[in-house]
């Protein structure tokens, strides 16, 4: 048991690594001057491609309002700014993903555990 | 191929969230009768992995970005409906905390990476690897191409039903004045934008990212290769 939780120590440090070098993805795109992926434009972008803005997407699309919306915090937007900004969303939604992860796998540990006695 | 909240119409998102009920159900279900305590980090890792590795954006200069999903791999190595809610669950938060992804289009988006892309690509690593399912230090060459087509397929399928499911809402919902109301592309233009970067470019990159990780596990963390089915 202590030998398998430090050997998945290593790995969390692996996903923590990965976690530092995550604003890569924002800077690599930027220095190539790349736009976002393909599909994902905001309505804005829709109007200035298709040039006129669908009425159903525009409706659904304002169903909801992320609370960090494209990993980046208001006022943030641009440049080591906004690196920082995406660096601490990865922080949050690793920690939101890890925490639904544990919950969910002792849930369903426990009705296992259950079905079994 | 991270589809938004408005680009597809009611029929598409409604079918998708009706397809991956019951397959998140389907997987619980899997996950509780071989779930010991001791996988519920290796869950939380995969979840963990598969979020963060789609953050790396790679850019095609003065074009589009893409990234990997880490969907494959993870299912090489948790085994394929733990790789499910593992992925599924790194899609649902970048969706309600990061708009990334739509709400609407959870059901969609979960569909296409985390049940096509994982089972397809499992499927795939198995024909290949056929028996060879251990890499060890001095073996697991076919354990590794497998893995690598695997992805490279799983990722391509993917981009595919994405590229499909906004390509059909021009003619599923058209207004009354004959234009698209949702996702206003056609397929003849969504399925070469999408599939000629994910067959060129961003599935090559998640074969890559799988066998790299792979490499390194295969050193530092034998058993994790060691498949328990």
């Amino acid at each position: 048991m202590k030998t398998q939780k430090s050997n998945y120590g290593k790995l969390w440090t692996g996903i923590g690594i990965l976690m530092f070098l995550a604003p890569m993805g924002l800077i690599l795109p930027e220095l190539f001057r790349a736009g976002g992926a393909w599909g994902e434009w905001g309505v804005e972008e829709i109007r200035d491609i298709a040039g006129y803005v669908p009425g159903g997407l525009k409706h659904i699309s304002e169903v909801w309002s992320a609370p960090i919306p494209d990993y980046a915090f208001s006022g943030w937007n641009k440049g080591v700014k906004s690196y920082i900004a995406y660096l601490a969303s990865g922080l949050v939604g690793i920690v939101i993903v890890v925490a639904v992860s544990y919950v969910l796998g002792k849930v369903l540990k426990r009705e296992n555990d259950d079905r079994v006695q | 191929m991270h589809i938004p909240d408005g680009y597809l119409g009611p029929i598409t998102y409604g079918s998708l969230w009706a397809a991956i009920a019951p397959i998140w159900f389907y997987a619980s279900h899997q996950i509780k009768k071989t779930l010991k305590a001791t996988q519920i980090p290796l869950l939380a890792l995969s979840a963990a992995f598969s979020f963060v590795v789609m953050m790396f954006n790679i850019p095609i200069p003065g074009g589009t970005t893409g990234h990997a999903t880490g969907a494959t791999l993870i299912a090489v190595l948790v085994g394929p409906w733990t790789a499910v809610i593992a992925v599924s669950i790194a899609l649902v938060v970048q969706a309600l905390v990061f708009g990334d992804g739509g709400i609407t289009a959870i059901g969609a988006n979960c569909f296409n990476m985390a049940f096509a892309e994982v089972l397809v690509g499992y499927a795939v690593f198995r024909l290949v690897a056929g028996r060879q399912r251990e890499a060890t230090s001095t073996q697991g060459t076919r354990f590794l191409i497998g893995a690598a087509i695997g992805s490279y397929v799983g990722i391509n399928l993917a981009a595919f039903l994405t590229a499909f499911e906004l390509g059909i809402q021009t003619i599923l919902h058209v207004g009354q004045d004959g234009r698209p109301i949702y996702s206003p592309f056609p397929l003849r233009l969504t399925i070469p934008a999408i599939m000629i970067e994910h067959l060129a470019l961003f599935g090559i990159i998640e074969a890559v990212v799988t066998v790299v990780v792979l490499l390194y596990l295969r050193r530092s963390h034998p058993d994790l290769l060691r498949r328990q089915s």
